[in-house]
């Protein structure tokens, strides 16, 4: 059943193609109706491939890489056969790409599904739908090829998705901006990417991850220095594709998009993509650069979170989160817990995708309106947005028994039995956690509680039932999800012990029960005190609120203004003075040879005359003067 | 043996005449079929003495030269006198030197 894997990736790629024929044709609702299908095949059929793979002995030997026998090579056909580099297109079937295309097309079909209503009304209803499901194609590409090639073929797919559909709207100037931002700062981290895949195929002579030839197989014999520079490099890729210090600044700007996006594609699976590529690659990152890695995500962690804190659009606190959770998931990478950072991408595309798509819900009901300022007391008008909102809020805030609690400890855990700097990372997790509480729950205080801010005219509205089932379907994930990976009794780690072949590498460490439990006490301490400041300031005013919303925070230490300020500023100069210079001096030795050529045909040309005699005389001439020549050299 | 060696010359001076007498014609007059005649000539006097030669050595390989000179020259021909006679049906009176109007 694992050979059907080829399908799950067509199913889209066929409502994409559909959807371009035909969607304007097609119109509202059946455009959505079908790529929420085709999303919702791909699922089925992942499904089907699970339980396949779940059929292969994970015992058996001779699996390249650590892999066991529970893995499988689908080879379309040849890509590339050039010289030593042969490139297939083949997908990969084993429990890490598994893992992330079960949630990838499980979030992504209650996406769809959501947008069903969500975009309702929307001129361009067709070509959203499009744009999703080529986005699904080219995801399902990312997590499931079994090259560094094919995982490129979707990296930039789902870029240019992202491209189109944060500019979906590009009527506005804002998301036109926004949308191009964010292309071009994701350009710099395919660099990495790019220049990452170049060295592993010189050193290594191949691409693919499993099979006979595989990175992981050759890993042992790459010299340390361009391992630790390959990890760098894939930390660049990662850190731009999932917003990390100092290329997040795309992403907050991403919020421009309709919500489903923001919810499927800039929260949920889009943004996982570099967290993928840092744990699909493990073997190769050399503990100096996981340290790298582990002190990038504990900073992004923390700056976000910091500057979650005074947003007030609703979409940007949760970009800002997005940001710090992904935080989050680097700093389990860099702690070496590969387990905790693929079941924190998990547990979070349950919740950060519950989030958006409820405060989708909250800007759909009271006509588009995104400040919190002019919320509160929604709970009475929109109960299931209300009730499943809160959900994910005690999810993400790491409230037990949810979701959000086991695997942000697990984090926390993994952060503090770090070899160098552990317990400071623990520290600035604890923090985090701590604004994390404190933020989301003043969000849901402003947005659910509290007295009413908005005008009567607005008529807020419990949204259509193809809005809440995901929202209901997503808040009983967000509850639960956590019971794939539950610590202390070890025979419920299912997760750890699915994805064990597949990440030979992991990091291990055994902390006594008494440690976790402390750990976990401690975590679960600040973000109750969180949450007591937030309902102290937010629900019983005892704080005064622009205390709480420092300017500072507010426009996020100000990075975007100084970056505006120096590339408009001497930025522009600068972009100028080499804009001269290409034109002097490049340009320039360019066209000089160009003319110097010119010159000389200019001084021969006279000697062609179009005039017959002229040729004929030549020969002539040129014919005595050889005849002459030969009698004075005396025929030998 | 005199006698032999005197006529092989004769034709060899007579091929060089033929030779020269088109090489001149090619050279100064300005009608493009004469002008054509004249690389005819000029053939045609080289071939006499490559069979001159052939017969005088008692070689083949000078004949053999003389068919593909032949064949070449017939080649030759069918282009030349295709584009003489296109030239002159588009200006009946075009000498050579109007054959420039076609330099690039």
């Amino acid at each position: 059943m694992v050979e059907l894997v080829w399908l799950i990736p067509a199913l889209p790629l066929a409502g994409f193609a559909i959807l371009l024929l035909a969607g304007p044709r097609l119109g509202e609702p059946r455009a959505g109706w079908l790529a929420t299908a085709a999303s919702a095949g791909s699922f089925l059929l992942t499904l089907v491939t699970f339980g396949g793979l779940l059929g292969l002995d994970s015992a058996a030997e001779g699996g390249a890489g650590g892999h066991g026998g529970r893995w499988h090579v689908s080879t379309l056909f040849e890509w590339m056969p050039i010289g030593g580099l042969e490139v297939d297109a083949a997908l990969l079937v084993d429990p890490l790409s598994m893992t992330m295309a079960l949630f990838v097309t499980g979030v992504g079909t209650l996406i769809h599904l959501y947008s069903v209503g969500y975009m309702g009304g929307d001129p361009k209803y067709s070509k959203f739908f499009l744009y999703l499901n080529l986005f699904l194609f080219s995801m399902l590409m990312l997590v499931l090829g079994n090259n560094l090639v094919v995982t490129f073929l979707g990296w930039e797919g789902v870029g240019t998705c992202s491209y189109l559909l944060i500019s979906f709207w590009h009527e506005r100037p804002s998301a036109a901006t926004a949308g191009k931002k964010a292309f071009v700062t994701n350009r710099i981290g395919d660099f990495g990417f790019m220049i990452a895949t170049f060295l592993l195929w010189t050193t290594l002579g191949t691409v693919s991850y499993a099979g006979p030839e595989s990175l992981v197989a050759g890993m042992p014999a790459l010299a340390t220095g361009t391992a630790t520079a390959v990890s760098l490099l894939l930390l660049l890729a990662a850190a731009g594709k999932s917003a990390q210090l100092p290329l997040y600044v795309w992403l907050p700007d991403a919020m421009e998009g309709p919500t489903p996006v923001s919810a499927m594609v800039h929260a949920a699976t889009m943004v996982t993509a570099g967290v993928y590529l840092l744990v699909r690659l493990n073997p190769v990152l050399t503990d100096e650069a996981l340290l790298v890695i582990a002190i990038v995500g504990a900073a992004t962690a923390l700056f976000a979170a910091l500057a979650a804190v005074a947003q007030h659009d609703i979409k940007k606190v949760l970009a800002y989160s997005t940001v710090s959770q992904l935080g989050y998931m680097f700093l389990a990478i860099g702690s070496g817990a590969y387990v905790a950072a693929i079941f924190h991408v998990v547990t979070h595309a349950f919740f950060k995708g519950l989030l958006f798509l409820g405060s989708g819900s909250v800007i759909h009901g009271l006509g588009d309106e995104q400040d919190m300022r002019r919320m509160g007391a929604l709970r009475a008008v929109m109960p299931v947005t209300a009730v499943t909102f809160i959900v994910g809020w005690l999810a993400i805030a790491g409230v037990p028994p949810l979701s959000g609690f086991w695997s942000k400890d697990e984090i926390l855990l993994a952060a503090w039995e770090q070899p160098d700097i552990g317990p400071l990372l623990w520290v600035v997790g604890l923090v985090t956690a701590l604004l994390t509480a404190y933020y989301m729950s003043r969000q849901t205080f402003l947005v659910f509680f509290g007295g009413q801010r908005w005008d009567d005219s607005a008529h807020p509205h419990e949204s259509p039932a193809t809005m809440t089932l995901p929202l209901v379907l997503l808040a009983g994930a967000a509850a639960v999800g956590g019971i794939m990976n539950l610590p202390l009794v070890g025979d419920w780690l299912v997760l750890e012990h699915f994805l064990e072949p597949a990440l030979a590498h992991e990091h291990r460490f055994s902390s006594e029960t008494w440690k976790k439990l402390l750990l976990a006490f401690v975590a679960v301490l600040a973000a109750l005190i969180g949450i007591t400041v937030a309902a102290a300031a937010w629900l019983r005013s005892r704080i005064p609120s622009n205390r709480l919303e420092p300017a500072l925070l507010e426009n996020v230490f100000y990075v975007d203004s100084t970056i505006s300020n120096f590339v408009g500023g001497p930025g522009t100069t600068a972009f100028e003075a080499a804009a001269t210079a290409d034109r002097r001096f490049v340009d320039g030795a360019v066209n000089g040879v160009a003319k110097l050529v010119r010159m000389l045909g200019e001084a021969v040309r006279p000697l062609q005359s179009g005039y017959l005699r002229h040729y004929a005389s030549g020969v002539a001439v040129g014919a005595i003067v050889l005849v002459i020549w030969l009698a004075l050299r005396g025929v030998s | 043996m005199n006698g032999l060696e005197v006529v092989t010359s004769w034709y060899l001076i007579l091929g060089a005449l033929l030779f020269i007498i088109g090489g001149t014609g090619l050279l100064v007059r300005r009608n493009p079929l004469i002008m054509l005649m004249c690389v005819e000539v000029m053939l045609n006097g080289v071939n006499l003495s490559f069979i001159a030669f052939a017969d005088r050595f008692g070689d083949v390989h000078g004949q053999t030269v003389v068919l593909f000179v032949l064949v070449v020259a017939a080649a030759e021909v069918v282009v030349g006198l295709g584009l003489v006679v296109a030239v002159l049906r588009a200006s009946p009176r075009a000498t050579a030197d109007d054959l420039s109007a076609l330099k690039g």
